[in-house]
């Protein structure tokens, strides 16, 4: 768990290094992700200790945007000129871009049966 | 220093306070979550930021200071953004044969997304400088907060909407891909990744594993492709 644990926070900082170096408007962790992926498809198979050490981070991802989430109020001030423009223009484009995606990736992607009942359950 | 006042401002400056109210709150929010019977609308992020908020306020604490408490866990983004690499691998096989529908919903989704943004609040009347915030609203914090510098908007703005578009994506993706009867997991992921980044993607986790992994894959493809796209399109569009 540990040796995964490192490897993870080795991606991230071989990611942060990729993107100083080569100037990259992407983040550190974006990239780090990718060399992750790139590593196990190397690799050819995930080993069950690193799935435990990213199920640790993964399975309340919602916890960790808390403390940016509060920020929300530092801006407060900012958000309520044009308040009114922002709003709507957030809730519709959200939407619309959810609907769109969606029903593209649905109609023009290969079935995937499997997973797709899942959702239903809940 | 005298006394309890002395000992109250050390206990604020340590970290300890702000990782427990952060944690706290978390376990209220999703105890709430699971007690909803999963509501989306119960979202767990919002549930927790608006209990954070309501402590801070009733003592009086500064955000910087609360920030300085609970970076810890902000720190633990990163290495968590790199796990998604894992669901992503465990997937890769529907992904590969998805490509091409990927490439194509995912420009279409991020186009909507930036321009359909920007022309309402250009209806209703927003400044320049707030269109500029808008406009990379779906795209992960760091890349959007980039961009809105580049092109000369407000980043601070810009953060904040950001986190305002993943939590409503989060709480109404599920609900909106019903009403356009979308199924299956691979599309419900990708359509919330590329709309809400990082905080739909924590949703997408909560559907499935699959929702997860295309999720994670459309927050990085977003992001590369709105950091790479949008400056150009904004160029041509201010230039003309």
């Amino acid at each position: 768990m540990i040796f995964y644990l490192t490897a993870i926070f080795a991606c991230q900082l071989a990611g942060e290094i990729f993107v100083a170096l080569l100037g990259l408007p992407l983040p550190g962790p974006v990239v780090g992700m990718a060399i992750l992926f790139v590593a196990l498809l190397m690799k050819g198979s995930l080993s069950p200790a690193l799935a435990a050490a990213g199920a640790l981070l993964l399975d309340h991802l919602s916890l960790l945007f808390v403390p940016a989430g509060v920020g929300v109020i530092a801006h407060l001030a900012l958000l309520q000129q044009d308040g009114i423009a922002l709003a709507a223009a957030l809730v519709v484009s959200t939407l619309l871009s959810i609907a769109i995606t969606g029903f593209l990736m649905s109609r023009l992607g290969p079935p995937d049966g499997a997973a797709a009942s899942r959702e239903e359950r809940h | 220093m005298n006394g309890a006042a002395g000992a109250w401002s050390g206990i604020v400056a340590d970290p300890l306070l702000h990782l427990t109210v952060t944690l706290a709150a978390y376990g209220c929010a999703l105890w709430a979550y699971r007690r909803s019977g999963r509501n989306p609308l119960l979202n767990p992020v919002l549930i927790s930021i608006a209990l954070v908020i309501a402590f801070l306020l009733i003592t009086g604490t500064p955000y910087r200071t609360y920030f300085d408490g609970a970076r810890f866990i902000h720190f633990l983004l990163g290495p968590a953004t790199v796990a998604l690499a894992i669901p992503l691998y465990r997937h890769f096989d529907l992904v590969r044969r998805s490509a091409p529908a990927i490439a194509v919903s995912l420009v279409a989704g991020s186009l909507t997304a930036a321009s359909s943004a920007v022309l309402i609040g250009w209806l209703l009347g927003a400044s320049p400088e707030s269109l500029i915030s808008l406009a990379p609203k779906s795209v992960t914090a760091p890349v959007a907060m980039g961009i809105t510098q580049v092109l000369g908007g407000i980043p601070s703005l810009t953060a904040g909407l950001v986190i305002l578009t993943g939590i409503l994506g989060a709480m109404t993706g599920t609900l909106v891909l019903r009403l356009t009867r979308v199924r299956g997991d691979a599309a419900t992921g990708l359509a919330i990744g590329t709309a809400s980044h990082g905080i739909g993607t924590a949703r997408a986790l909560q559907i499935s594993d699959t929702a997860g992994a295309f999720s994670g894959l459309a927050m990085g493809l977003n992001a590369l492709l709105t950091a790479i796209v949008l400056p150009i399109v904004w160029k041509i569009f201010a230039g003309g």
